[in-house]
């Protein structure tokens, strides 16, 4: 299971970092959001993988790490996936207004002339 | 302790967030009741600051008084809630943050606030975000924090709209996003090493933290230090404070001036309280990173500022002089080259922001129809050796030159004054508080390095920067010299530039504080000191925070520890 979730967490940071470089605004927020993807697995596994465990308690058990998931991650990354989306809607917005002030996509504002 | 007293220390948050949901239910048409909103509450986060700053120095306050203050949310044990943290050093980011605030509010009453919609809500929340992010004791509310400044800012940038704010906010947006991303991963890799959020509890558990476990420790703080830094403006991730700071509209640009320091404030806060000089095992880790990142920033911008030709980009590169001054005299961890820096820090930004929202005032001289970047093309061979054009209305004596005595209109003289001061402070020549803040600075590092003590291999960097220190103050001198006398003396037959008393206001208030730094040096370094004894010695952070208990709770039901 860890290698999995690292590939993935692996897989969405290089595709978010390439698509963070390109040239056109679309893909730069592709990128970013593949990257908060990435992030938000990643303070996820920091609390420990496991599979069939309780979320916060279970009746009858002491409250012991080791029995049940590490709930702090779990509202850390239920914030970071808040505000990340609020961002996203924000440079979205911000995309259509350059959009529409520049006549083009590219994150320059003009295109490279070749 | 008394009520009133505790819960003082979370003011700075709840005021702006109060006064900034309450405008977001008032229409857009009624902007002067926002506007008296907006100046009521930036008055009292004022007052509160102050107060708070009183406390933090023990000055009020009594047996209350306590050098590190903690405020538990909800009344939770600390290990469990939320706590905020006031220290003498964030008390003092407070007030700065509330005397800004207040003049860049001020000075948007004039037109600016009207320049587009919820200018008075965003400007709230960005004031709320920079508190907060002052005041917490929490890693991961440092982040949201953090967050509700940045987003705050993102709509300042964009207020008044155009092609060039867009533009630039789309990179400033894009940077900080990616930056966002950086701080969460070293906020997770911290808690996964460390099992908590907790500043102080995080800074307790590292000396215990296994060997094998340190090289995620060092990795987490390096990616959550490159958060930092790229928000500090430090060379080679600062490409995005130049257009933006320029695009922003003036009051919005002000404000920004403290942006920087929050990311400034951010490094110092974590790696004093994480790497102290007596813990042997984590012995200052990154030190000579913060030295070297900030001495190549500070190199940048001299000469960023060196070759600017607009007022607004020299102002933008004093800014990151003064980021690279900050973390290359934090790093060196000697308390009194800190003090100076903190020191230096209050007089760069009161300047830098008041040059922000001189930049309008002299561009308005400009003819209608000029070419925005007049200045920039030397007419006639030299700008001041030219010869003299008189003015065609003036009375012209046998020589056909203009009658020497002309009036200098009171606009120009307060321009001019302003101008002045603040270019003093921001190069660092007496009479003003920049000279000052230098001496301390270079006075600590002579008293170190160099010539009496015994010489170090870490040298060389302790010249680098004094050296640095000098040339950066010699560039900002020529260069807002030279800009000084082509807005100022040069321009001949223009229009007497216009100004409206509320836009004077902010700025004298600026300039005033300036001189205020210089006649009160000696308290105002004795708390800079003090701020930085307090940074540099931890233990007192953390045992305030860890000993904190819940007001009245029924100790059984607490877990020890």
């Amino acid at each position: 299971m860890e290698l999995i979730l690292a590939l993935g967490i692996g897989a969405l940071t290089g595709s978010g970092v390439w698509l963070l470089l390109r040239p056109r605004t679309f893909q730069v927020i592709m990128g970013l959001s593949l990257l908060s993807y990435a992030v938000n697995l990643f303070i996820f596994s920091t609390g420990g993988l496991r599979t069939g465990a309780a979320p916060v308690l279970e009746r009858g058990m002491a409250g012991d790490l080791a029995l049940h998931a590490d709930p702090v991650p779990q509202s850390l990354v239920l914030t970071a996936i808040v505000i990340g989306f609020a961002t996203t809607a924000l440079f979205l917005v911000l995309l259509l207004a350059a959009r529409g002030l520049t006549g083009t996509d590219h994150v320059d504002g003009k295109e490279q002339e070749r | 302790m008394s009520g009133w007293i505790n819960h003082l220390t979370i003011t700075p948050i709840v005021i702006p967030l109060l006064a900034g949901t309450l405008m977001l239910l008032i229409g857009e048409r009624r902007r002067p009741f926002k506007a008296a909103i907006g100046i009521a509450s930036a008055l009292l986060q004022l007052a509160a600051a102050i107060l708070l700053l009183l406390l933090a120095d023990g000055a009020i306050g009594g047996t209350d008084a306590a050098a590190v203050r903690v405020y538990r949310l909800g009344d939770w044990p600390s290990l469990f809630g939320i706590v905020l943290v006031l220290d003498r050093l964030s008390a003092l980011m407070l007030v700065l943050t509330g005397v800004l605030g207040f003049a860049a509010l001020v000075f948007s009453l004039a037109h600016w606030q009207r320049a587009g919609a919820h200018f008075h809500p965003l400007f709230q929340f960005q004031l709320m975000g920079l508190n907060g992010a002052f005041l917490t004791g929490d890693l991961f509310n440092l982040f949201v924090f953090f967050e509700v400044m940045l987003v705050a800012s993102y709509g300042l940038l964009l207020h008044g709209s155009g092609q060039r704010r867009v533009q630039a906010g789309l990179h400033y947006i894009a940077v900080n996003l990616l930056a966002s991303s950086l701080f969460l991963i070293g906020v997770a890799m911290l808690y996964g090493v460390t099992g908590t959020l907790n500043l102080a509890d995080m800074a307790r558990k590292l000396g215990q933290i296994p060997a094998a476990d340190r090289g995620l420790l060092h990795a987490g703080v390096a990616v959550l230090g490159i958060a930092f830094v790229t928000k500090a403006a430090v060379w080679p991730l600062n490409f995005w404070l130049l257009p933006a700071y320029t695009a922003a509209s003036p009051p919005a640009a002000a404000m920004f001036a403290i942006m920087t320091k929050v990311g400034f404030y951010a490094v110092l806060r974590i790696w004093t309280l994480f790497f102290p000089t007596d813990n042997v095992d984590t012995f200052l880790f990154g030190a000579d990173a913060l030295v070297w990142l900030g001495l190549a920033t500070l190199a940048f911008g001299t000469i960023g500022v060196w070759g600017a030709q607009r007022l607004d980009r020299v102002v933008a590169f004093s800014l990151i002089v003064s980021s690279g001054t900050l973390l290359a005299a934090a790093g060196f961890d000697v308390p009194a080259l800190t003090a100076g820096a903190l020191y230096y820090l209050l007089g760069s930004t009161l300047a830098a922001s008041a040059i922000f929202m001189l930049i309008e005032l002299l561009e308005r001289s400009r003819l209608p129809g000029e070419d925005p970047a007049f200045l920039e093309v030397p007419r006639e061979g030299e700008p001041f050796m030219a010869p003299a054009r008189s003015p065609l209305d003036a009375n012209l004596d046998d020589d056909e030159q203009a009658l020497i005595g002309r009036a200098v209109p009171a606009p120009l003289v307060f321009l001019s004054l302003s101008f002045a001061a603040c270019a003093l402070v921001t190069a660092g020549l007496p009479p003003f508080s920049g000279f000052l803040a230098k001496t301390v600075m270079l006075t600590a590092l002579l008293g170190r390095y160099g010539i009496e003590g015994a010489s170090a291999p870490a040298d060389v960097s302790a010249w680098m920067l004094l050296t640095l220190l000098i040339l950066s103050g010699l560039a900002s001198m020529i260069a807002l010299v030279r800009l000084g006398i082509r807005y100022l003396w040069t321009p001949q037959g223009r229009p007497r530039p216009t100004l409206q008393l509320i836009e004077c206001v902010p700025i004298a208030m600026l300039v005033t504080l300036c001189i205020g730094l210089l006649v009160g040096a000696s308290p105002v370094l004795r708390f800079t000191q003090a701020a930085a004894e307090t940074l540099l010695r931890p233990e007192h952070y953390i045992e305030a925070v860890m000993s904190a208990r819940p007001v009245a709770s029924p100790s059984s039901l607490i877990a020890a520890p």
